[in-house]
């Protein structure tokens, strides 16, 4: 009942961070009902079985969750299937006999660790610059002292289901992580408990962003590539807001 | 006790700038990327507000050669008699090159930051685009396009450097027909106004963005006015070579030597 | 060595226990704590909320973590929610009860004191997550919204759309990011811990493979956490993420420290079921489904019409026939081991006969498409993402899998492991949940422990080692230890065998969920421990990891992985026979009721097993810790 697919695979092979890469050809035959990902587990079932190195890849929860997995198929970060990780892609969006080109993300802030694995810790210095609430273990009151709007705590969960994957930046043309930082500062700036905190967060967050990756200019291309569709109106909420931490009077800073 | 440390990771990313000695406000602004763009949609509001200024002036070209010209002189004799002559239209060349520049200077900052944050990242396999469309890939480009062509503009109509022998200071009618009747020039013209209505295709959606002004209720809005303003400037500014070449706006209209009759 | 293990759970009456005791533990000033380094392994829910609350104490904290940041942990994957006794429904809920209803859905085989004292701490959790900014959902008043969860009689489950987990795990990490950026966490990421050092009775620190460099190094400290998760994967097809293992708890078993109740794993009865063998993991449909679709099979097994085809009659509604009072909403348990025995008979349902089907039908009748879709849209597109069937045309097909494991290294009341200096947290424990764990209680049991138990215990261990310097890295024990690992690792490479390492993993899988899964029994169980001893000799000779160690090598990493998961296979299984009774996840067929119910023989087996490691050769010794039961009285369930 279910279609048998033979494709042939371009996929890109690097030994090390700093070693030439080269794109090396597999031909595969699989079935319709085989993940994007399980696909490559096999290719590697018989790299391994020819005495060849298994192609280097990263995934984890294989749910779309965990942000882990990702590569550039066919020219597009997680492929051209809107709202889909890597891994959540299946075989069967895929016609016999096509050509797929793999390649990984590309940044100069995501080196190439191997293969199709990249380093994406330049997003946790973004976080590490001000992505939090300050409160210590146990310093919390009840949490329904502060009621939330429903709208507001919507569009807060809206930003902050970013999955933290880099395809933004991939996708980018200008290696910006606007679309990243805007749904980490936002998700917090939005919501009550995050006021406090507020123009520090988006002064530091984005000054961080601006150390590693480069500048928006609005190309849109992140919102496509994310799995998670995280919205284009996140960066111009964090430019309004980084531009109004720059004039606020911060003893004032608690009106809006 | 610890050997490794984050930071110290092997393959942990370079940052690709330092963060640079704060300046002063509001200097600090326009060190970061975020301030430039700013700055540059700011300056780029001006400058739409001139251009658009400028084509509706223009527009007198239909109306004949005296009109133009008195509007000329109208634009000398801003202010009245409040002010010297051609100084208020002197403050607003200033402030025109002044936003000039700074859109220049930024454009400049943000490309090198752009480039350097994709260096040596480039795609094996040619990218496919979805969203960004060739309006937004081809900002820098069709930017300087529109840079040489105000130069060369103002060596043609302003300095008269295109025609020394036939061109007439203060008889605007009769340089702007001169010119646009030659092909080469307009050509020049029409080639420049179609890269500056992509520009502002582009541009004047993308300035919302770098200004946050945003409002998911007007969103669509904000792509229907760039595109109508492109639109109109682009027929203003198409129109006027297309109907020098068409003779509609003629330099024979006018006599070169004719000194200009203003009543005032 | 080990003689009577002692709970140390604190006297005086359940509810003061836990407030008696934080009193009466010693502390450590302030000035002194930047004096002690506290070893973190893991940075999931229970990782990161320890690992941040340490270090706002003031002690230098080491965390590792093999992801290449910890927002990866597999805690982000937990959709449904998380439990706590905040009665905001006024619908009766209280501390009190959420300890009974946890004692209770464990079977009966967990630690009353530190069930109570879980439950009293919950309420924190939840303020805790919204001041962090975690979007948990709201009312139109803008205050926190419930769910009732997982059979519940109080709706006490708090949500973020379907993403708590990762909401939860978000915050936790954020307040982590903050400790790391203050300089009082320092974080070693793409860094797997491979052994456990003990020097002179005490966990004196570990030694770990940098995954990209393959640098083995030593890391000493003061106390060490591990909160590195369940060992689900073990039958190789499993909810849980690709990467967890059960690794750094296992070594640090073959370095003393015990391993309490294996055989005590959850299956979660709605996954979608396995399409081929290149299948890689088993995707989870919240339980949630059951609430509105039907669970059938067709009569005959032989009947290969398709769903729609099939007429009522030739239905077999089988949870509603066999239990009128609860349907298709029988606890976990009992609706996997009725889809296991449906299947068994050849009545299972898609391409492989592996499944169940799941029906709207009826409901989308009553309700109408629109009413059904807003309920689960995001479950619906999930699953027509994966099969590639509209649960609106076609029946959806279900199937139970290994989900989450209540066993793990045995810990007292401090969840200190019996290795003095070694802390347990989250899955990676024996924990709260007993025999069974109920739904949400995870996700609260892993940040219980993390930002409200260990900060608080492990300052007990600490103030006795005042003025100590720990143990140095290059001492002996560290040595040695270094020298172990890197010889393994080397092994490894020079075996030079066929087959890859994931054909081992498949192949102990299928032993496992045949023998050791849902419904186990004595030759099944002896038939699995032998099985697997020879599949673990094989694989030792003959698996094949190619490349080098010098480089990031997946192989590499999961080899040794699985070589754990081999012998731990065994001793769950071995743990599974020796405890001759069923209860909650653990369902021996000899011992059940008339009705298929799980039958617990409470004289017998109402205690922890734990187990020693004794080496390679010899077999572990099971050691017990009694249950006493002063609470609550012990009853058998029944779904009838
Ligand atoms: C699909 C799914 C849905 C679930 N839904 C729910 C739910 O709705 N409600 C609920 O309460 N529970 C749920 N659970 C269970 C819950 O998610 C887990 O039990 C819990 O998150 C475990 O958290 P943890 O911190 O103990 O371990 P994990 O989150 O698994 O973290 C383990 C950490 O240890 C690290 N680590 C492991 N080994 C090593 C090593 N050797 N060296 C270095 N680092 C190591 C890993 O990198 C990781 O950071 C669900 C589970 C699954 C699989
Ligand atoms: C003179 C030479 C010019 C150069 C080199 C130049 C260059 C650029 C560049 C590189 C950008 C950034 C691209 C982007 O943000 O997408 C930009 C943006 C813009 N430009 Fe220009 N430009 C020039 C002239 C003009 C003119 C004449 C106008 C108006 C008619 C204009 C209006 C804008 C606007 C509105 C933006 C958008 C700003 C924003 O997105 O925030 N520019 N320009
Ligand atoms: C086809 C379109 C255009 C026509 C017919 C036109 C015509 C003219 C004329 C007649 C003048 C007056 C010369 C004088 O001072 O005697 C002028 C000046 C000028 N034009 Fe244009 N122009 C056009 C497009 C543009 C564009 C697109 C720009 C800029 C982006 C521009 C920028 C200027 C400037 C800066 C001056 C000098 C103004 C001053 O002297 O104060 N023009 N133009
Ligand atoms: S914004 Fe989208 S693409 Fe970027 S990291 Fe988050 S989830 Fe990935
Ligand atoms: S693609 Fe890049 S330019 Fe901005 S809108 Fe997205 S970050
Ligand atoms: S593997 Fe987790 S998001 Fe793809």
């Amino acid at each position: 009942m279910s279609k048998h697919l033979n494709l042939t695979l371009k996929v890109w092979r690097q030994d090390g961070r700093d070693q030439a890469g080269r794109f090396e050809t597999y031909p595969i035959g699989i079935s319709e009902d085989a993940s994007f990902l399980e696909m490559l587990d096999v290719v590697n079932e018989h790299l391994i079985a020819d005495g060849k190195e298994p192609i280097t890849f990263e995934s984890d929860c294989r749910e779309g969750i965990c942000g882990t997995c990702g590569f550039i198929i066919n020219g597009i970060p997680h492929g051209k299937e809107k709202g889909t990780a890597t891994c959540q892609l299946h075989m069967r969006k895929f016609s016999d006999g096509e050509h797929i080109t793999i390649e990984p993300f590309r940044a100069a802030s995501f080196p190439v660790i191997r293969d199709l694995a990249v380093d994406r810790s330049a997003l946790d210095r973004i976080i590490e610059a001000g992505g939090y609430i300050t409160v210590n273990s146990g310093a919390a009151p009840d949490a329904n002292l502060i009621p939330v709007p429903k709208e507001t705590a919507d569009a807060a969960m809206d930003a902050a289901a970013c999955i933290g994957c880099g395809a933004c930046v991939a996708a980018c043309p200008n290696s910006a992580a606007q679309l990243f930082t805007s749904a980490k500062v936002e998700h917090l700036n939005l919501l009550p408990q995050g006021q406090a905190e507020r123009w520090s967060r988006v002064e530091n967050m984005v000054e961080t962003m601006e150390m590693y990756f480069g500048s928006c200019t609005n190309h849109g291309e992140c919102h496509e590539a994310c799995p998670k569709e995280i919205s284009l109106d996140f960066i111009a909420y964090l430019n309004r807001d980084f531009m109004k931490s720059k004039i606020k009077n911060r003893k004032l800073a608690g009106q809006r | 006790m610890s050997q490794t440390m984050t930071r110290s990771q092997p393959g942990g990313a370079a940052p690709i700038r330092k963060s640079p000695r704060r300046l002063p406000f509001p200097l600090n602004i326009y060190q970061t990327a975020v301030g430039k763009k700013w700055v540059m949609a700011i300056t780029g509001i001006g400058i739409i507000g001139f251009v658009l200024a400028h084509m509706i002036g223009n527009l007198h070209l239909y109306e004949g050669p005296r009109q133009v010209n008195e509007y000329g002189e109208a634009l000398r004799d801003l202010g009245g008699h409040l002010a010297p002559r051609t100084l208020v239209l002197w403050v607003m060349r200033l402030g025109l090159i002044g936003m000039f520049i700074l859109h220049i200077h930024s454009a400049y900052g943000l490309t090198r930051m752009n480039m350097a944050a994709n260096a040596g990242a480039k795609h094996e396999e040619k990218r496919d685009y979805v969203a960004a469309n060739f309006a937004s890939r081809t900002m820098r480009w069709t930017g300087v396009i529109i840079g040489l062509f105000v130069v060369f503009h103002l060596a043609d109509l302003t300095w008269g450097k295109t025609h020394p022998g036939t061109y007439v200071r203060g008889n605007v009618y009769y340089n702007a027909a001169n010119s646009l009747q030659t092909w080469p020039i307009a050509l020049i013209y029409i080639f420049a106004n179609i890269a500056l209505a992509f520009h502002i295709y582009h541009g004047a959606w993308s300035m919302f963005q770098s200004l946050g002004i945003n409002n998911p209720k007007y969103n669509q809005l904000r792509r229907m006015f760039a595109t109508g303003l492109a639109g109109l400037i682009l027929v203003g500014n198409l129109s006027f070579p297309i109907m020098a070449l068409s003779g509609v706006i003629d330099k024979d209209n006018v006599a070169p030597n004719a000194t200009v009759e203003v009543d005032r | 060595m080990i003689g009577e293990l002692d709970p140390r759970a604190p006297a005086g009456p359940l509810d003061e226990k836990w407030t008696n005791h934080k009193f009466n533990m010693k502390l450590v000033n302030p000035n002194n704590k930047r004096r002690f380094t506290v070893i973190v392994v893991g940075s999931g829910l229970a990782g990161a909320s320890a690992a941040a609350s340490l270090g706002e104490l003031g002690y230098n904290v080491e965390l590792f973590t093999f992801h290449d940041t910890p927002r990866r942990a597999h805690s982000i994957a937990a959709q449904g929610g998380i439990n706590a006794a905040k009665n905001y429904q006024n619908d009766g809920d209280s501390v009190q009860r959420l300890f009974y209803d946890t004692i209770k859905g464990g079977d009966y085989r967990s630690r009353e004191a530190n069930v109570f004292r879980l439950a009293e701490v919950s309420v924190n959790i939840i303020d805790q997550a919204v001041a962090q900014g975690v979007p948990l959902a709201r009312e139109y008043g803008g205050l926190l919204d419930n769910r009732s969860f997982g059979g519940a009689q109080v709706s006490r489950t708090f949500y973020a759309r379907g993403q708590t987990g990762q909401q939860l795990l978000l915050g936790a990490y954020s307040a982590l990011m903050r400790q790391v950026h203050l300089g009082k966490v320092n974080m070693h990421v793409r860094s797997e811990m491979l052994d456990l050092v003990v020097a002179d009775g005490r966990a004196a620190g570990i030694v770990v493979r940098d995954l990209i460099t393959g640098d083995i190094t030593a890391h000493s400290g003061h106390a060490v956490v591990l909160a590195t998760g369940g060992y689900g994967n073990v039958y190789f097809l499993s909810t849980n993420a690709m990467m967890s293992n059960v690794t750094a708890a296992w070594r640090a078993h073959r370095r003393g420290a015990l391993f309490a109740n294996p055989c005590y794993t959850q299956i979660h009865p709605t996954c979608i079921p396995a399409s081929d063998d290149f299948q890689s993991k088993l995707t989870l449909m919240s339980e949630s489904l059951r609430n509105d679709g039907r669970i059938w099979v067709p009569k005959n097994p032989d009947d290969t019409r398709p769903p729609d085809q099939i007429p009522e009659q030739d239905r077999d509604y089988y949870l509603e026939r066999k239990y009128p009072a609860f349907g298709n909403l029988v606890p976990r348990d009992v609706a996997s081991r009725n889809a296991k025995t449906v299947v068994d008979q050849g009545r299972g349902v898609g391409p492989l006969k592996n499944g169940v089907y799941l029906d709207f039908a009826d409901a989308i009748a009553r309700d109408g498409r629109a009413a059904i879709e807003d309920r689960y849209d995001n479950l619906l597109q999930m699953y027509e993402r994966i099969t590639g069937e509209d649960p609106f045309k076609m029946p959806m097909r279900i199937y139970p899998a290994i989900h989450y494991t209540m066993g793990g290294l045995w810990v007292d009341y401090n969840l200190m492991s019996n290795v003095p200096g070694l802390y347990v947290m989250g899955e990676a424990n024996f924990s709260d949940h007993g025999a069974n764990r109920l739904g949400a209680s995870a996700l609260m049991q892993g940040l219980a422990d993390g930002y409200f138990v260990l900060p608080y215990t492990i300052g007990d261990y600490l103030a006795g080692q005042l003025g100590k310097q720990p143990v140095p890295n290059d001492a002996p024990e560290f040595k040695s230890a270094l020298a172990n690992v890197a010889d393994q690792t080397k092994q490894w490479l020079s075996v030079k065998g066929t087959k890859s390492v994931d054909h081992y993993h498949r192949e102990l899988g299928k032993i496992m969920w045949e023998y050791v899964g849902m419904a186990r029994n004595k030759v099944g169980l002896e038939k699995a421990m032998s099985e697997i001893a020879a599949l673990h000799g094989e694989f030792r000779k003959n698996v094949r990891v190619l490349g080098s160690a010098e480089t990031l090598n997946q192989s590499l990493e999961k080899v040794g992985r699985v070589d754990d998961f081999f012998q731990l296979g065994h001793l769950l299984a071995r743990d599974a026979l020796e405890r001759e009774e069923s209860c909650g996840g653990h369902f021996r067929e000899e011992h059940q009721t008339e009705e298929g119910e799980a039958a617990r023989d409470d004289d017998q087996f109402a205690h922890v097993a734990a187990w020693e490691w004794t080496g390679e050769e010899t077999p572990e010794i099971r050691h017990r810790e009694e249950l006493a039961f002063e609470n609550v009285k012990l009853a058998q369930r029944s779904y009838k």
